[in-house]
């Protein structure tokens, strides 16, 4: 088949007026549309405005030169090159034309039946349509020009139905999407016919979709029309473009520049039609509701002036003086992601934060308060778009946000290690386990591949898997979600790292799972005494494990210090909320005293 | 795995039989105007009754067709009408020239498309926009004016390159890279953008995983990280555009070689339709097919060799 691009399905709010004065915003959309009309013109009155009749032929213009009465000259059968265009734009459109009409009967049509309908006609569907792609056009209209004959109609017609599978998928997939949905449901209740369904509901989503397809189709069109007249194939009684290129060619010692002029229709025809189609489509997806990005909080911006001061628990007044125990520093963090069409949003805003060597720290806040992204910030790996935009990250004496990506690579995995909160979306699905915990091994450590090997199957086993090496050799997909995430901790501290920083380490997990990992995460911690910086937003998590604990709350650390006195003598409301919020989530595993107190 | 393969090759079996059907009913199903085109538009009706009992195409079709099957199975696909060639002569004689340029557009557009994707997905920047400007022109001007301004620049104007004709690398491998290099370049110019937009997309796409994270998280290099499990990531779905393209490219290949003056499948291709050459164009329709299937195969095995899950569905 011939290559189209798929054009994506996208928001069906947008009605085709607006899409259309949009694109009249857009210069190259403009100039685009500005050529197509003149073809259209052309296309409509080229025969009647042809100075000669186009299939006439004279001696004295066989390949003659331009001049005043023949402006383009003539070609090799002696007959006048501009008439000729003119009245081919006709043809070579109106056959364009013929094959979309085609395609988006058949595949519109059809995909509305198949898609709506579904079960057999779904099968039947789908092989036809690999039938179709299964032969290149070309091929399939050489054998119907060898049946049929040369006629630039029958062929277009069934160009059309070859290229009905580009119609026919994006409206099979877009009804099969919305005949479930519950408002078609609802239409449907309320007794509206299918076809009014269909016509409402159905049309209205993909209508934005098709007509940027058939912008394309049409250039492919005329693409593989002027190819097969190219070919010599076509009616040669027909003036088309493709003909007079392949009258050009025949010609291409003596006078090349007859293939300048049906070159120059095709190809601008065609880019036109392109270029149309891609500023809709950037049109489209601009305009489409974005869906908001993932540990990409929108935060209020404000300046850092109005900060309010954090409350510190006295026992922890040393962290702000230097204290050698500090693993971790972390001052006046602020993380900030770049906004579509400049300017950048900031989700982090100024944040302090100290992790001393061999303690569980919690970092603890509701979604989208900046957890994740100061971990990430810490670790060097924030998501595209983000960067540190004030601050300084401290680790063991050495400044990490001024560091660059060689000294970043030294202690990532070494020293700083990451658990993540989603296990199975973080290990790569094309990999065997054992190959992604040998590799850092191999390239961090420079351990052999057997040292390698025997070192990751002892941590596997450490991390409580029963048959590591089955394990070992299995993919991601054929182990369970709890034993992923204890990959994934075999992973973080493989390397003996001094810090781990673990970001929702259960939230994924079964109930049950998550004091299992949380008791291995602590015993790990204990065994090699390495701090650990867990980011939750459950305080049974952090009564459970941590030494202190921060409270974030819009980007912005509200209170700080040890886990007894936070819990003891809460004084910031947000704490206070979050330390009430625990009844709901009922995972306290040994709530303190003091703790039922403040929550009763 | 081998339970796989055999699945694969049973649809690839089934649907070049329904190819086969349709082709069969598209190509016979005239048979007075099939008799009437050999002989020419003077022939009686006498003769022309008498031309079409001697084809055998007074019989019901699908007699003609299951006939045409049971000697196809045993690979005699009859005689060419006009020259007496045996069909499967004719194809396979030919079959060689078209698969060097088409397999050769094939792995250059795989690596250059490669190359650029990657580039336009992990620099960036002017990097970015320059590939994605060259992909919209590439996709929007028609292959064989591409081939034909090759022609015209440099083998016309510089007499860099063959202009037109073929030579077998049997007889000089000078010659023959110097005849194959503007039909590949011009074969492979719009699958090289195609693929360069699925690589640019899908890299894009697997840089933003969250196990790329993770593993970075680990002490790999950014680099390392891509060049391991982002491409392998990744190469699924430009495997998938690369067999959707190579049909595009066989069919491209019909006018290249056509422009090019190479004595490939596309140039019989277009002889025997202009003469109506019912058989032959049958031949080359099954040649077709078969080729798209065993080429769909590969590529299947290939992402089942990336993408474990793959093998076991």
């Amino acid at each position: 088949m011939t290559e189209y691009a798929a054009a994506p399905v996208v928001a069906p709010t947008l009605a085709r007026q607006s899409l259309f004065r949009r694109l009249l915003r857009n210069p190259v959309a403009v100039a685009a549309l500005a050529f197509l009309a003149v073809v259209a013109v052309v296309a409509v009155v080229g025969r009647w405005i042809a100075p000669v009749d186009p299939t006439l032929s004279s001696l004295q213009l066989v390949v003659a030169d331009p001049s005043a009465a023949h402006p383009l000259g003539g070609d090799s059968a002696g007959r006048d090159v501009l008439s000729r265009l003119l009245s081919a734009t006709q043809i070579s459109i109106a056959g364009a034309l013929l094959a979309l009409v085609v395609a988006l009967l058949v595949g519109v049509v059809g995909g509305l039946i198949a898609g709506y309908y579904g079960g057999l006609l779904d099968t039947v569907s789908s092989w036809l349509t690999a039938i179709v792609m299964a032969l290149p056009a070309i091929v399939v209209l050489l054998a119907a020009r060898a049946a049929l004959g040369p006629s630039i109609w029958v062929s277009m017609a069934i160009f059309g139905v070859l290229l009905s599978p580009a119609f026919f998928r994006l409206v099979h997939v877009s009804v099969r999407a919305v005949r479930d949905e519950l408002y078609v449901d609802a239409a449907r209740v309320a007794g509206l016919s299918d076809a009014r369904i269909i016509g409402r509901h159905i049309l209205g989503v993909v209508r934005a979709p098709i007509i940027i397809q058939s912008a394309v189709l049409l250039g492919i069109a005329i693409a593989v029309q002027s190819g097969l007249e190219f070919l010599g194939l076509g009616d040669q009684a027909v003036p088309t473009w493709g003909g007079m290129l392949n009258d050009g060619f025949a010609q291409i010692y003596r006078a090349p520049v007859l293939m300048l002029w049906p070159s120059l229709a095709i190809g601008l025809t065609s880019m036109a039609l392109v270029l149309v189609a891609n500023a809709a489509r950037d049109e489209l997806e601009r305009s489409a509701p974005r869906p908001r990005a993932r540990r990409r909080p929108a935060a209020v911006s404000d300046t850092r002036a109005d900060r309010p001061a954090t409350i510190v628990h006295p026992d922890d007044s040393r962290a702000l003086v230097t204290d050698p125990d500090v693993l971790l520093r972390v001052r006046d963090l602020v993380v900030a992601y770049d906004r579509e069409g400049g300017g950048s949003t900031q989700v982090v805003k100024g944040v302090d934060l100290d992790v001393r060597s061999g303690e569980v720290h919690g970092l603890i806040g509701e979604s989208g308060s900046g957890k994740t992204q100061t971990a990430f910030a810490i670790l060097g790996l924030l998501s595209s778009g983000g960067h540190i935009e004030a601050g300084s990250i401290e680790f063991a004496g050495d400044r990490l946000d001024e560091a660059g990506e060689g000294s970043y690579a030294r202690v990532r995995g070494r020293r700083i290690a990451y658990v993540p909160q989603e296990p199975m979306s973080n290990l790569d699905p094309s990999f065997t386990i054992g190959s992604q915990l040998v590799e850092p091994l191999r390239v961090v450590l420079g351990l052999s591949r057997g040292e390698a090997r025997s070192r990751a199957l002892a941590l596997l086993e450490r991390v409580g898997i029963p048959d590591p090496a089955h394990a070992f050799a299995a993919y991601p997909h054929e182990i369970s979600g709890g034993m992923a995430q204890r990959v994934l901790i075999a992973g973080a501290v493989s390397c003996d790292p001094e810090l781990v920083i673990a970001d929702e380490p259960t939230t994924a997990l079964d109930v049950t799972v998550q004091a299992e990992v949380l008791d291995l995460l602590r015993d790990l911690q204990r065994e090699r005494g390495m701090a650990v910086l867990i980011v939750t937003h459950n305080f049974g998590v952090v009564a459970d494990l941590c030494d202190r604990v921060s409270v974030m709350q819009s980007g912005r650390i509200v209170e700080s210090g040890p886990v007894d006195a936070i819990f003891d003598h809460p004084e910031h409301e947000y704490t206070c909320s979050l330390l009430g919020a625990i009844l709901e989530d009922g995972d306290a595993r040994k709530p303190l005293e003091s703790h039922k107190e403040i929550t009763r | 795995m081998i339970r796989f393969i055999l699945r694969r090759l049973l649809v690839g079996l089934v649907l070049v039989v329904a190819v086969s059907a349709l082709a069969y009913a598209l190509l016979y199903a005239n048979s007075d105007n099939i008799a009437r085109r050999i002989l020419g538009q003077n022939a009686t009706t006498e003769l022309v009754a008498r031309k079409t009992a001697e084809l055998g195409l007074d019989r019901p079709l699908w007699q003609q067709y299951s006939d045409w099957l049971v000697h196809a199975v045993q690979g005699q696909f009859g005689r060419s009408w006009f020259t007496g060639e045996l069909v499967a002569t004719g194809v396979t004689s030919r079959l060689s020239v078209t698969l060097s340029i088409v397999l050769g557009a094939t792995i250059l557009s795989a690596v250059v498309g490669v190359v650029l994707g990657v580039l336009a997905a992990t620099r960036g920047g002017w990097v970015d926009r320059l590939v994605q400007f060259v992909s919209i022109l590439g996709f929007a001007i028609p292959g064989f004016l591409v081939a034909l301004g090759l022609v015209l620049v440099f083998s016309l104007q510089l007499g860099l390159f063959k202009a037109t004709g073929y030579v077998p690398p049997t007889s000089s491998i000078a010659g023959w890279l110097s005849s194959v290099t503007l039909p590949v370049v011009a074969l492979a110019l719009g699958t090289i953008v195609v693929v360069a937009q699925q690589v640019r997309g899908s890299v894009a796409d697997a840089r933003e995983r969250d196990y790329v994270r993770t593993l970075r998280s680990r002490g790999l290099s950014s680099r390392r990280v891509v060049a391991r499990h982002v491409l392998r990531n990744a190469a699924g779905p430009a495997l998938a555009v690369l067999a959707v393209q190579f049909v595009g490219l066989l069919g491209g290949a019909v006018i290249v070689e056509q422009i090019f003056a190479i004595p490939g499948l596309g140039q019989l291709a277009v002889s025997s339709t202009v003469k109506a050459d019912i058989p032959m164009v049958m031949g080359l329709v099954m040649a077709t097919a078969v080729l798209v299937v065993l080429v769909n195969l590969v590529i299947d095995l290939a992402q089942a060799a990336l993408n474990p899950k793959v093998r076991l569905s």
